[in-house]
């Protein structure tokens, strides 16, 4: 077991090919298969892609012809206005970015020293503090009840910490760290550190950290991908516009786009006319764009951390 | 180090905090988090059995509400809602299941023998990117095609000289949506999982089957599927254990909590969150909450039970 997990944090080996292709399956088959895979990729990318073009489409266009893969005129359009009076767009990015970098770091905090102690097999209550994490595993209070507890109990209501800290722990998290901790810092490191007289948390700090960034990496991962997706939290907790995350505006934006007009700064007639100017649908599809492209960027660097984290998750103790 | 483990047994429990106080501490955060966001809100399911009434804070508020015993239940399941929203989350999820399986497993077992290794990535990627979008994003995609006036879907039927539909009010065609983008956004993910399994699978047994003439089909079925056995197992438990459980951005945001559209989308997490966020029935929804919770131990626990007297060595706990 112990080698399994850590072959999957190891660079994979490029795999050897046998002199003779003897097992392969055959050209044709191969070419079919081909075409199977590459109509499912087109059908998982093509969706996004679409969002992208009628977002590059001019309003015009789309009021005459619906939404299309080759619009009859390409514009920047919503990019610029998002970009000159976007302001609340610009603000929920701000908060997005404030609440995963902060979500992230607390998180990790938290489990990789939860974690850490679980690993040790010389902690006595390593048992107890197992079954802490492992029983809301299989029962949880429930949506009213926590909502009651984030709100009554915390006071979280409308406040940016209702974001990140129902959010920045898991069981299934710790248990992955815990499983790395135990084979990448083995007791004997740790008795020797000790006898030299470091403490817990300066061996914590100096050593354990430093070897374990493979898997504090894919966590953060985990973590940073939960908290921008995020918009469940928000839609229970956060009613002001000043503290609306960047998922949570546009679920805001399905119903009304000209909730974007900034309406302390323009009132009246102000607002009605600058909501007529605003290139409305394409402005909405840009926003999709935004807030997604960093995700889609970073995508390529980071799936395989991703995965190992996946199937070390999978790998039971 | 055998002397010292054999003294362990006799230490006091004052005697084991003290050796262990830094690892201790090192789990602080965790429990204190664990404590209010998951213990507590276990606590808070006896809102179900009470009438809840603001009085102070969260706890004082629970203690003093009035107890109604199993009055909350009772309304709940003498509603049409409860038997509806129990058929629609069990029915789709066994749904999900069965897909779940059966299309990750064949499109990791073909992908692995797809002969362009590049390619191969390719694919993968592609399909595990949905994942990573959130289901806001999701809506807005699907919402370019099946947008009643410019979507591209009724684009091409007009074009064809049909009738526009107006999707997000016909029942009819939600349940084919639901899990068609259901798998759409999970299958990238399952077929990571299995193809990491699959990889590791050792290469012998494949060339030792082919020299005893194995065909392809025979490979598949007594080498791979059964090296699968562990993985799937858990995923399978995880899977029954969630039986009751939805995903709530799929059935929430992907309809856009159209009204017409309940009778096929409404499952019990979203009956929970309308009835606490728009009627502001707390009774109502902590109990649908509850029986969801108590459903799902129930369930984990027996399938766990099943597992283990049938296959201890992959049973979950």
């Amino acid at each position: 077991m112990i080698e399994k997990i850590k072959n999957i944090f190891k660079p994979k080996k490029a795999k050897q090919t046998s002199p003779v292709n003897f097992n392969s399956i055959s050209k044709p088959t191969n070419i079919l298969l081909n075409i199977l895979f590459s109509i499912l990729a087109a059908l998982c990318i093509i969706p996004f892609l679409f969002v992208l073009i009628i977002s590059l489409t001019s309003e015009e266009a789309l009021r005459m012809n619906g939404y299309r893969f080759w619009p009859e005129e390409w514009s920047f359009d919503a990019y610029r206005y998002i970009l000159s009076s976007g302001n609340n767009i610009i603000r929920s990015y701000g908060i997005t970015i404030f609440v995963t970098v902060v979500g992230t770091i607390l998180g990790l905090f938290i489990m990789t020293t939860y974690g850490y102690a679980l690993s040790r097999k010389y902690f006595h209550f390593r048992g107890f503090f197992t079954k802490l994490i492992f029983i809301p595993m299989l029962f949880s209070g429930g949506m009213v009840s926590s909502y009651l507890v984030v709100t009554r109990f915390l006071g979280l209501k409308n406040n940016i910490l209702a974001l990140i800290l129902p959010l920045c722990v898991s069981s299934f998290n710790i248990i992955i760290l815990r499983t790395f901790f135990r084979t990448t810092v083995p007791d004997a490191i740790v008795e020797s550190a000790k006898i030299d007289g470091a403490s817990e948390f300066l061996l914590f700090r100096k050593i354990v950290l430093p070897i374990s960034l493979p898997a504090i990496a894919t966590i953060a991962l985990f973590l940073t991908l939960g908290f921008w997706n995020d918009w469940f939290n928000a839609m229970l907790y956060i009613d002001k516009n000043s503290l609306m995350p960047l998922q949570y505006l546009l679920i805001k934006l399905e119903t009304s786009i000209e909730f974007l007009i900034d309406n302390s700064s323009a009132l009246g007639t102000a607002a009605i006319e600058e909501a007529a100017k605003m290139p409305k649908e394409t402005v909405k599809m840009a926003i999709v764009v935004i807030s997604t492209l960093p995700i889609v960027c970073a995508y390529p660097f980071f799936q395989q951390y991703f995965i190992s984290g996946l199937t070390v998750g999978a790998v039971k103790e | 180090m055998e002397a010292i483990k054999s003294t362990n047994k006799k230490k006091t429990f004052w005697e084991k905090v003290k050796e262990n106080w830094e690892l201790i501490v090192l789990t602080l955060p965790g429990t204190i988090w664990f404590l209010v966001f998951a213990y507590l809100p276990m606590f808070g399911v006896i809102i179900a059995f009470k009438e809840w009434k603001i009085n102070g804070g969260f706890l004082q508020s629970l203690i003093t509400s009035e107890w109604v015993g199993f009055d909350n239940f009772k309304f709940l399941f003498a509603s049409s809602d409860a038997w509806l929203i129990t058929r629609n989350t069990v029915l789709y999820n066994l749904t999900f299941i069965i897909l779940g399986i059966v299309l990750p497993v064949t499109l990791a077992i073909l992908l692995n023998e797809l002969l362009n290794e590049k390619l191969s990535k390719f694919y993968q990627s592609s399909m595990f990117l949905p994942y990573f979008l959130s289901w806001v994003v999701v809506s807005y995609c699907l919402f370019a095609f099946l947008s009643p006036e410019k979507g591209y879907l009724n684009n091409i039927i007009t074009s064809f000289g049909g009738q526009r539909i107006s999707w997000y009010t016909e029942p009819k065609y939600w349940v084919f949506i639901i899990i068609f983008m259901s798998q759409w956004k999970g299958v990238g993910y399952g077929t990571v999982i299995y193809l990491a399994s699959i990889c590791g699978i050792d290469e012998s047994y494949f060339e030792a089957a082919t020299i005893d003439g194995a065909t392809k089909w025979q490979q598949i079925k007594y080498i791979t599927i059964p090296s699968l056995k562990p993985v799937l197992i858990i995923m399978f438990i995880t899977a029954i254990g969630g039986m009751f459980r939805a995903d709530f951005g799929l059935f929430y945001q992907l309809p856009k909590n159209s009204g017409a559209l309940y009778p096929v989308t409404n499952v019990i997490d979203t009956y929970v969150y309308r009835g606490l966020m728009n009627l502001g029935n707390i009774g109502m929804s902590s109990a649908a909450g509850l029986y969801q919770s108590f459903v799902g131990l129930i369930l984990i626990l027996v399938t766990n039970g099943i597992v283990r007297k049938v296959d201890n060595e992959n049973a979950f706990f």
